[in-house]
């Protein structure tokens, strides 16, 4: 509601921060290609990072082409199925959602919603992106190098990732590990805008108190990575030594192919440690970013003020922090002093806590709403659901006792797929379809979009719910085929057979999303500044897509926080976080 | 619920005592750390990153040299000089250590002056620093020279665990990579400082963006750092 006019801007402190000196671009590569425009650098993570994202999924086909009807398909051995599988998590996990959340929302967010006119460096932001891309076209490379990808897993646990039984040996590894320590350069350099950005550059009467939980979401997402990926950093820098000069930092004396190998003395388990002190928080990193958006679009859609914002950022806070002590949990089988087990395990329990306050808080502000079911709100209801099932067992995979059995088996893809798989793509999904109007100025197909959301909800639960129970029968995971087994019954691998069709299903209906996407760009209904009549500054801008600058000639001036929905008295069921309080006195009298 | 969220018009919130005052402090308006620049901002966060990648190399040197089964070579005897017959432990690397303290101390003094507006004398001591860094790079590749021609290669060395070199060849490699950076820096600031880039807010090549003699302290802020992780090598790597 930007034409509101200003009058209310007594009480609220002078400008702290001087204004953005905004580097205007001047031609058309540095307006589109070379930007400096935290929007245009958004677009193209977003664009990179789905790219990528598209290669992992048709891996994911691939395997599951393999699972589903062994022995069919000649053209897949069981090399290039540890490859897929490898490079299938990596890209999930990595180049996808890290960059997606945090390189695709994080730019295009977080300058908007705390109205700011740019990052703080758009020369390091847009170098940021350049090196994410360069390290993608270095993880793609791999698959076409000699000797393919690196087979090793995702976990790339040392010593079989860099001995010669492993598929990817030559280049494959050197390749990835060089991969990652870019990807973690070019963060870095974003990571550190985002942070800076949110706590140093926010606009007038915009306190963190006031953030949508959006911004805290991966404003703590991003202060975990920039202190986690520094031990997945130091991790590839070692293995890369290890393989390419012949150190033996994670390497033990072995015999490989006959012969005693030229290592010796390393720990296997020092680099299990390193990558989890990483890999966990890293589960945060894609989630607590899930978590802050989710919690916007319920809010908006259900058109009720968030229930427990304070409580919200504390947990998120408390998420992260906990999250950085819990590393060993994906450690209990690795031969680690077993009575660790008790420490990871304890806490690992008391994450649940904050988790569960989130999940409670979710629904409290669903109860007695006014909620409009329409597609990202449906995005994120699945979200909620996927999420709890995936947090449930992830209960039974935090104790020793139950995870020893259920470790490597399906069980634990089901539950990590589930909690971090599908639960963060639904909040992708979801705010794709909440916030394309702000990028676009257009609305996408709603009915195309229910269609999209059924699919991918029910599809999704098809695939992953029989997973668990294949994995309590003992079905292993990363095994190219089960072979003759006894413990194994027949109708497991007809269920095998039955989520690949609907695996392969799923897979094929995001394309109708695509074409959404493509379709609502040229053709899509307008939509206006201020589709989803939310509160939060990115829907107030003067412009839509927002301009050069954001704000136009004067920055907005914030007089309240981000979830004034359905205030009693007030004339809209919504109002703005840039609405100055003379405009609602009535609302006061109202309320008080 | 709107009260809560809204300001107050004409009243500056009471000063709160403790933790509380604290977290308001934190969350106020617009920015967290009052009178901190951007730039500063994220040199210190920047910092606390690279404080982990330095825990995590030197934990894992750590580690590596307490699971080892083979014995460690001893540091005073592998680092020791003979200087005019004299056999002297550890000696290139106390030097080393001085020249990088020193040149934390001219460092802090170029900081001062830059304050001051005091464009040769900034330049100068900047240089200076510039000067103690690359002296320390210049031993340390003697140092590197001095070992491998004694055979101590990254997969193995005469006297014991081959992760002694590993862990030697990679921490001092990232640690000077970091002096090497800083030095280039200085270079070019000194060049900037001494051009008077930051009395016409000149703007920068790359960015476009007008600099400002705060650019030396946060500089500096870098190079103390890498100062400070040496002692901390020092103390693990060498003395233990």
């Amino acid at each position: 509601m930007v034409d509101i006019p200003y009058e209310g801007t007594r009480g609220i402190p002078p400008a702290e921060v001087p204004d953005v000196e905004l580097y205007h671009p001047r031609s058309w590569w540095t307006r589109y290609v070379f930007s400096q425009d935290a929007k245009v650098i958004a677009i193209q993570y977003s664009l990179t990072a789905s790219a990528i994202g598209l290669v992992a999924l048709v891996l994911s086909w691939l395997m599951r082409l393999q699972l589903g009807f062994p022995g069919t398909f000649s053209f897949i051995d069981a090399n290039q199925y540890l490859q897929f599988i490898t490079m299938h998590g990596m890209i999930m996990v990595i180049y996808l959602l890290t960059a997606l959340f945090l390189g695709g929302f994080g730019n295009y967010l977080i300058p908007l919603m705390v109205g700011a006119r740019d990052m703080v460096f758009p020369y390091v932001n847009m170098l940021s992106y350049w090196v994410y891309l360069l390290a993608v076209l270095v993880l793609a490379s791999t698959f076409f190098v000699p000797g393919g990808p690196t087979g090793a897993g995702w976990t790339l646990y040392p010593p079989q990732a860099i001995l010669s039984g492993t598929p990817g040996q030559d280049w494959g590894i050197i390749l990835m590990m060089s991969s990652l320590i870019l990807f973690i350069i070019g963060f870095t350099m974003g990571g550190l805008n985002y942070v800076v950005t949110v706590l140093q550059a926010r606009t007038r009467g915009m306190t963190l108190m006031r953030l949508p939980l959006t911004v805290w979401g991966i404003f703590t997402a991003t202060v975990m990575a920039l202190l986690a990926f520094p031990a997945l950093f130091v991790a590839s820098v070692m293995l890369l030594l290890d393989r390419l000069l012949g150190t033996s930092f994670f390497m033990p004396a072995l015999v490989e192919m006959g012969t005693l190998s030229k290592y010796g003395g390393g720990s296997p388990l020092l680099f299990q440690h390193l990558f989890w002190f990483f890999g966990h928080p890293e589960v945060y990193i894609v989630a607590l970013p899930a978590f802050g958006i989710v919690s916007d679009l319920i809010s908006t859609h259900a058109r009720k003020n968030i229930f427990g914002y304070r409580m919200m950022v504390w947990a998120i806070v408390a998420i992260g922090a906990l999250s950085f002590i819990v590393w060993a949990h994906h450690m209990y089988v690795s031969g680690m002093f077993p009575q660790f087990g008790y420490f990871f395990a304890t806490t690992t329990l008391i994450i649940a806590i904050p988790t569960a306050i989130k999940v409670y808080n979710w629904v409290l502000t669903l109860w007695r709403g006014d909620i409009h079911l329409r597609v990202p709100m449906l995005f994120a209801l699945g979200f909620i659901i996927t999420f709890v099932n995936g947090g449930l067992t992830g209960l039974f995979l935090g104790n020793v006792v139950v995870d020893v059995p259920l470790s490597d088996t399906m069980f634990v893809v089901a539950h990590f797929h589930m909690v971090m798989g599908v639960a963060p793509i639904m909040v992708v999904l979801g705010a794709i379809y909440h916030w394309y109007p702000k990028v676009t100025g257009r609305m996408l197909n709603d009915a195309l979009g229910k269609f999209h959301f059924w699919v991918t909800f029910l599809g999704a639960y098809l695939i992953f719910f029989p997973m668990h129970y294949l994995g309590l029968l003992g079905v292993p995971r990363r095994y190219f085929e089960l072979g003759d087994t006894t413990f194994i019954p027949s109708s497991a691998h007809s269920l095998n057979a039955f989520i690949s069709v609907v695996a392969l299903t799923v897979g094929f209906s995001q394309l109708v999303f695509l074409f959404n996407l493509a379709w609502s760009l040229f053709k899509g209904e307008a939509s206006g500044g201020n589709p989803w009549r939310a509160t939060t500054l990115e829907w107030q801008t003067p412009e839509t897509p927002p301009g050069h600058g954001n704000w136009g000639k004067e920055l907005p001036v914030v007089y309240r926080w981000a979830y004034d929905y359905s205030v009693p008295g007030a004339a809209e069921d919504f109002i703005p976080q840039n609405q100055p309080p003379r405009a609602t006195q009535h609302v006061q009298g109202a309320a008080s | 619920m709107a009260e809560t969220g809204l300001t107050n018009p004409g009243q500056s919130p009471a000063q709160l005592d403790g933790w509380r005052g604290i977290a308001t402090d934190w969350a106020s308006d617009q920015r967290a750390f009052k009178n901190v620049s951007w730039g500063k901002a994220m040199m210190w966060i920047f910092l606390l990153s690279d404080t982990f990648i330095f825990s995590c190399f030197l934990l894992s040197y750590m580690t590596a040299r307490m699971s080892t089964t083979v014995p460690w070579p001893n540091p005073s005897e592998v680092f020791a000089l003979n200087i005019a017959g004299n056999h002297i432990p550890l000696i290139l690397i106390a030097i080393m250590t001085f020249v990088l303290i020193s040149s934390s101390g001219t460092m802090a003094m170029a900081v001062n002056f830059g304050y001051r507006r005091d464009r040769f004398r900034t330049a100068a001591l900047m240089l200076v620093t510039a000067a103690f860094g690359a002296t320390f790079v210049g031993m340390q590749a003697f140092e590197w020279t001095k070992l491998i021609m004694e055979g101590v290669r990254p997969w193995g060395n005469p006297w014991g665990a081959p992760q002694f070199g590993a862990s030697f060849f990679m921490i001092t490699g990232f640690h000077g990579t970091h002096v090497t950076i800083g030095v280039i820096f200085l270079i070019a600031i000194a060049r900037k400082v001494l051009r008077g880039d930051f009395d016409v807010e000149r703007r920068g090549f790359f960015t476009s963006r007008k600099g400002y003699y705060e650019i030396v302290e946060i500089t500096g802020l870098y190079w103390h750092f890498v100062d400070l992780v040496w002692v901390f090598i020092f103390a693990f790597f060498y003395l233990w």
